[in-house]
């Protein structure tokens, strides 16, 4: 606050300051109003009280259009039907989730009797794996080879960052473009006399592309954090182990990891949240295909409660309660792990 | 404790869904305020570091700015399909037309309707174009349930959504005359049961069907097969062309359980048991299904439509257009799009249905225009589908479409189609004759309820065994689960 | 034990050295392919959408716009394509076609067209020149109320993030600056539902908003999503590295909490707010299927929901979808470039913390 009516106050202003104290004279003005109101609240409340003031509007908004139609949730899971409000269908107890559940062998969907619900399962959890794996060790070299002695580095920054812009389902079709079989790698392909390689009929390119494609999409945001963290690495850190004569791997291994660590830990978790969500983008792009090579989770609740006739919610419900579960263990063990290295 | 506190948050809940709920009355009732409109692409602009503060000051605003835009943008859009009833009075009925758009189709609707609209000023409809998948199939049927529909909407699951449809009869001047121009097909827009309502009329009818590029035909020296040739010989004939051409591929088929259903029951697939429940699996299906595999096994039919990447529908209509493949099995909604993509390229042509031992049968199809039976204003409704269904202004609307007449006057008297290009216009007459040639499985199959059930688990399933996730008897058993399941959750 | 210690001096190495070596190479090297491989594939969206529909679905796909040049011919009233042909004696020259039957086709000089000849058509090669679809772009536009659209997306936009940034930061507040009851439950229910992405509850929160009264209202694209969890969380850890001391004196100078919370918490909060910011802004923005959800009014239209549209049943029209999609990558293209320092770097010193 100090700083800006400072700048405010200074004789010579840029244009740039000038609308800047423009809108600030605006926002101090309105919040000055709420003021008005909010101090006598204060009086009568306390100002201990005020804290529920503060967190009510959120608490409000979370409860009805969040917490509320999970909880629901709950109990859609428990019914059957196709009415959409709840007084329409009829209980079922567990039935859905036992029809998730039963399964020959966990491991061999083709045992199970929802088996696409676990073909989405063990493809999520291969592609959570690579693709974080893959996100993490791109950033981290990015951001690496960025924090050399880069000339345009601000330029290279906002290159990586751009696709980070691009709806998923932009992003899907562009590479839908290129990647298919009339597409343009297949036309670089065939001018080079190569043979046309055929990658949404594979399925293991097919995954390999799923998860490249979303690494090329989101890498730039986690990148700019890596960046950040190496910056805030003091240089004569690096200093003095040079003067040890330490070698640069054992500096990398002895320095660097240890101290970027914590917003290592930060990229993560976001990461992780953002491949289990996995869903627009790999809907457009290959819509699980071929066959359910590239099916995950949440198409699988989608295509169960939505697009499939008729809209099964029941069923799509109890899946996204599992979902849901395992995602809760999943963020605790996160924090807790978070907590216990002090890095969130 | 816990328990309590999760109470008092439900109670405080709810509490506050009223006050949202008489919030959100009030709001859409407040004065209109361009300015804090115009302001609200200037504040996204401005220095980021002030976007917070900046933010505040537009929040306070916000009821008004959100609610005054909502009702300045309806200005335009009534304006536009007002000018056209010079003397619309302040009162006229708004009715609401939820639409997709294959082609130009809807614009050729628009005109119709503005012609409407000129002589009933009293109503003015307009027309709110959605995308397909997730539009019409996936998000109109909530909004149904949840009583938020438009007045009218063209629909292609019929069955599925025919609980929702409104019943004309009582508002149409001459119910006789939609019995009889539109009779086989209004039992598809009917639940069971029902024998009698008139819920609206078919805006295409189509029919699926093979075209072949008859220039590869030409260039190769060969001969097309006679009409009454079965898919085993044309498999054949069209790998001969292929390999003369040098084309990669001698046949596709859309990735679709409607697609396959054609042929199928061409090879004797009857789909229903004798107490009309489906049941899939039989000589028929499983021939034909193994033809599929066999085909794709061989390289006969290119793999990227049924073994690519892609949901329960793919097309193979692009590779058609690139001459990379001899025959393809469609339907004659292609011709618009090969009319304007493939030009004067090659010559593409429509062949009858080939043949199996049972029949030689593609399958019907088509979207409806229906009258949604929540809606406040029947009557207008009615009047809109009356005219629009009138045999001149439906007539219109086909030939502009390009789309073959779900009309039986029409369709026996012709319908005039707006092209200069023979090749469309030949093509069009050859699916007009396979409609009477369609078997009655197919009707049966076109007019079930639950056939979205049918096809998708079709085409998922047998792309599974395609890739080799199942094979062809597990596949079997699980399309008949499948459709089991989704029956059993629907009753 | 080379190799090695090159990978470690590749990624260790910080600004301010000597001179150049391998390292040097490989880095820039690596930079230059990978602004490659993020520029393409954006460009060729840019210059597909100007292809026109019979040239998108060509293979092998022309990298430009190209389509097949036309002549006007004396005693033709539509110009003739215009065709490079093969003679036998394997010269060859320009001739229009007057039409095509079967593999024949009927060709003429331009300056000469009552000479006609007969040509196999595998001997004739299109004339193409670039020529840019603009068409893809006006149709639509005049079509579709593409400024309503635009209107509503901005409006969703910006009033969504507004309200977002001060909702948030006003919890985040309370939860990182106040010693409250319930304050833990708050927290754990808030932190549970991180993970869970909306689109599995797409239904309940349908029918929640179909009881407010909010379907087709712009609020009911707006309100929703407008206390994410993620926002909370991030701001939450954010304002917890903000000094008490600053806040005690304030409150020893007689500050309302309000005044602390709008004159201290927030300006300080900046970077953070900048972060929530733009994910506020690149979601709304970009959201598809919750807007198409919630309104089936086209006046009220999103330009995600608009452009979509020209998805039909059994046809899309690309040119129109791909020349929409462009649109509508071109406002926040511009936002991003006025503030691409600000937006990166703010969203650096908020990930340090």
């Amino acid at each position: 606050m100090t700083q800006k009516s400072g700048s405010y106050s200074s004789p010579r202003r840029s244009v740039g300051e000038m609308i800047r104290a423009f809108f600030y004279e605006i926002y101090a003005f309105i919040m000055n109003l709420a003021d008005v109101v909010l101090t006598p609240l204060q009086r009568v409340i306390g100002s201990r009280n005020m804290a529920y003031f503060f967190v009510l509007p959120n608490l409000l908004i979370f409860g009805i259009f969040v917490l509320f139609p999970m909880l629901l949730n709950f109990r859609y899971a428990m019914t059957s039907g196709t009415g959409l409000f709840l007084s329409d269908r009829p209980f079922v107890g567990f039935a859905n989730y036992r029809a998730l559940l039963n399964c020959t062998n966990f491991f061999d969907p083709n045992t199970c009797v929802e088996d696409r619900f676990w073909r989405a399962i063990w493809n999520t959890v291969f592609f959570v794996g690579f693709q974080v794996l893959g996100m993490v060790i791109f950033a981290l070299v990015t951001a690496l080879i960025l924090n050399r002695g880069i000339r345009g580095r601000g330029f290279f920054r906002s290159v990586y960052f751009y696709p980070v812009l691009l709806s998923p389902v932009v992003v899907a079709l562009i590479w839908k473009w290129i990647l298919q079989r009339d597409g343009l790698i297949n036309a670089v392909l065939i001018s080079l006399d190569q043979e046309r390689v055929n990658f949404l009929l594979n399925a293991d390119w097919t995954k390999f592309w799923v998860i490249f494609v979303s690494i090329w999409a989101q890498m730039g945001f986690y990148m700019l954090i890596l960046l950040a963290g190496l910056q805030s690495i003091p240089a004569d850190i690096y200093e003095a182990s040079a003067i040890d004569g330490a070698s640069p791997w054992q500096d990398f291994r002895g320095i660097t990891l240890p101290l970027l660590m914590p917003t290592l830990f930060v990229v993560l978790v976001l990461a992780l949240i953002r491949a289990v969500q996995v869903f627009d983008q790999v809907y457009v792009l290959t819509n699980g295909g071929p066959g359910t090579a590239t099916f995950y989770m949440v198409q699988y609740i989608y295509n169960t409660g939505f697009s499939g006739q008729p809209q099964r919610f029941g069923l799509a419900a109890a899946a996204s309660v599992l979902l849901g579960l395992t995602l809760l263990i999943f963020t605790l063990i996160q924090l807790w792990l978070g907590r216990s290295s002090e890095a969130v | 404790m816990m328990k309590q506190r999760n109470w008092l948050l439900l109670a405080v809940m709810l509490a506050a869904m009223l006050v949202f709920a008489a919030c959100g009355g009030g709001a859409s009732n407040a004065p209109a305020g361009n300015e804090a409109a115009t302001e609200a692409p200037t504040e996204a602009a401005a220095p980021a570091e002030e976007e917070a503060p900046a933010a505040e000051e537009a929040a306070t605003e916000a009821p008004a700015d959100g609610s005054a835009d909502a009702a300045a943008t309806e200005a335009p859009a009534e304006e536009a399909a007002a000018d056209a009833s010079s003397g619309a009075s302040g009162d006229a009925v708004e009715l609401r037309m939820t639409w997709y758009d294959d082609g130009a189709e809807g614009a050729v609707m628009r005109d119709l309707l503005d012609r409407f609209e000129a002589d009933n000023p009293d109503i003015t409809v307009i027309m709110d174009t959605v995308p397909y998948a997730t539009g019409i199939l996936e998000t109109l049927p909530i909004q149904l349930a949840a009583g938020e529909g438009p007045d009218m909407v063209r629909v292609t699951d019929l069955g599925g959504l025919s609980p929702f449809f409104l019943d004309l009869t009582p508002y149409l001047e001459d119910p006789a005359y939609w019995e009889e121009n539109f009779g086989p097909f209004l039992t598809w827009l009917r639940q069971a049961g029902d024998e009698s309502s008139i819920p609206g009329f078919m805006t295409q009818l189509t029919v699926t069907g093979p075209y072949v590029n008859k220039t590869l035909f030409d260039q190769a020296g060969i001969e097309l097969p006679a009409g009454d040739a079965t898919w085993e010989e044309w498999a054949e004939v069209t790998r001969q062309v292929a390999e003369a051409t040098g084309t990669p591929f001698a046949m596709a088929m859309d990735r679709t359980g409607h697609r396959f259903a054609g042929p199928a029951i061409s090879e004797g697939a009857k789909y229903f048991d004798a107490e009309g429940n489906p049941a899939l699996d039989d000589e028929g299906f499983r021939k034909m299904a193994q033809l599929l595999i066999d085909w794709h096994a061989d390289g006969t039919m290119i793999p990227d439509v049924w073994m690519g990447a892609g949901g329960s529908y793919a097309a193979g209509n692009e590779q058609f257009i690139n001459a990379q493949i001899v025959m393809y099995m469609s339907g004659s909604w292609q011709i618009g799009q090969f009319n304007e993509k493939i030009g004067d390229a090659f010559d593409w042509v429509a062949v009858p249905n080939p043949c199996g031992p049972a029949a030689c049968t593609g399958m019907p199809g088509g979207a409806a225009l229906v009258g949604i039976a929540d809606t406040e204003h029947p009557e207008e409704v009615a009047r809109v589908m009356a005219y629009l269904a009138q045999p001149d202004v439906l007539g219109e609307f086909y030939g502009r479409s390009l789309f073959i007449p779900g009309h039986l006057g029409l369709a026996e008297s012709g319908v005039e189609f707006v092209t200069d290009s023979p090749l469309t216009a030949d093509a069009l007459t050859v699916f007009a004759a396979e409609v009477p040639k369609l078997n009655e499985v197919a009707y049966e199959l076109q007019g079930y309820r639950f056939n979205r059930a049918i096809f998708n688990a079709t085409s998922d399933r047998l792309t599974q065994v395609l890739v080799g996730e199942l094979t062809l008897d597990e596949a079997m058993t699980r399309i008949q689960e499948d459709v089991d399941k989704a029956i059993a959750e629907a009753q | 034990m080379l190799f090695s210690t090159n990978v470690g001096e590749f990624l260790t190495r910080t600004r301010g050295r000597r001179r150049w070596d391998v390292t040097d190479v490989i880095a820039y090297l690596y930079l230059a392919f990978g602004t490659l491989l993020m520029f393409l594939p954006v460009l060729w969206l840019v210059l597909s959408s100007f292809k026109t529909p019979a040239a998108l679905v060509k293979f092998p796909p022309s990298i430009l716009p190209y389509n097949q040049e036309m002549a006007a011919v004396e005693g033709y009233d539509e110009p003739l394509p215009l065709f490079t042909v093969t003679r036998e004696d394997g010269s060859t020259a320009q001739m229009v076609q007057i039409r095509r039957v079967g593999i024949e086709a009927q060709m003429a000089d331009p300056a000469n067209p009552a000479d006609v000849i007969s040509v196999n058509i595998n001997d004739r090669e299109p004339v193409e020149k670039l020529s840019l679809a603009w068409e893809n772009y006006t149709e639509p536009l005049a079509r579709f109320n593409f400024l309503t659209y635009l209107r509503n997306s901005v409006i969703v936009t910006v009033a969504a993030t507004i309200i977002t940034l001060l909702i948030n930061s006003m919890a985040a507040f309370a939860l990182s600056k106040f010693e409250f009851r319930g304050r833990d439950v708050i927290l754990v229910i808030i932190i549970s539902t991180l993970m869970i992405p909306i689109s599995v509850v797409l239904v309940p929160v349908f029918l929640v908003i179909t009881s407010v009264g909010w379907v087709n209202s712009l609020w009911g694209v707006i309100i929703p999503g407008a206390a994410t969890p993620t926002g909370v969380f991030l701001l939450r850890q954010y304002m917890l590295t903000l000094p008490d001391e600053l806040l005690a004196s304030a409150r020893i100078d007689g500050a309302s909490e309000w005044r602390i919370y709008w004159q201290i918490v927030l300006p300080l909060a900046a970077p953070a707010l900048a972060v929530l910011a733009i994910f506020s802004v690149m979601w709304r923005w970009n959201d598809f299927l919750w807007p198409l959800i919630v309104l089936s009014r086209s006046e009220l239209f999103t330009l995600q929901v608009g452009l979509n549209a020209f998805q039909g049943e059994l046809n899309v029209q690309w040119h129109y979808v791909l020349a929409m999609t462009v649109l509508t990558l071109l406002p926040i293209t511009i936002v991003f470039a006025f503030l691409q320092r600000f937006i990166t770097t703010g969203i650096a010193t908020t990930g340090m913390k």
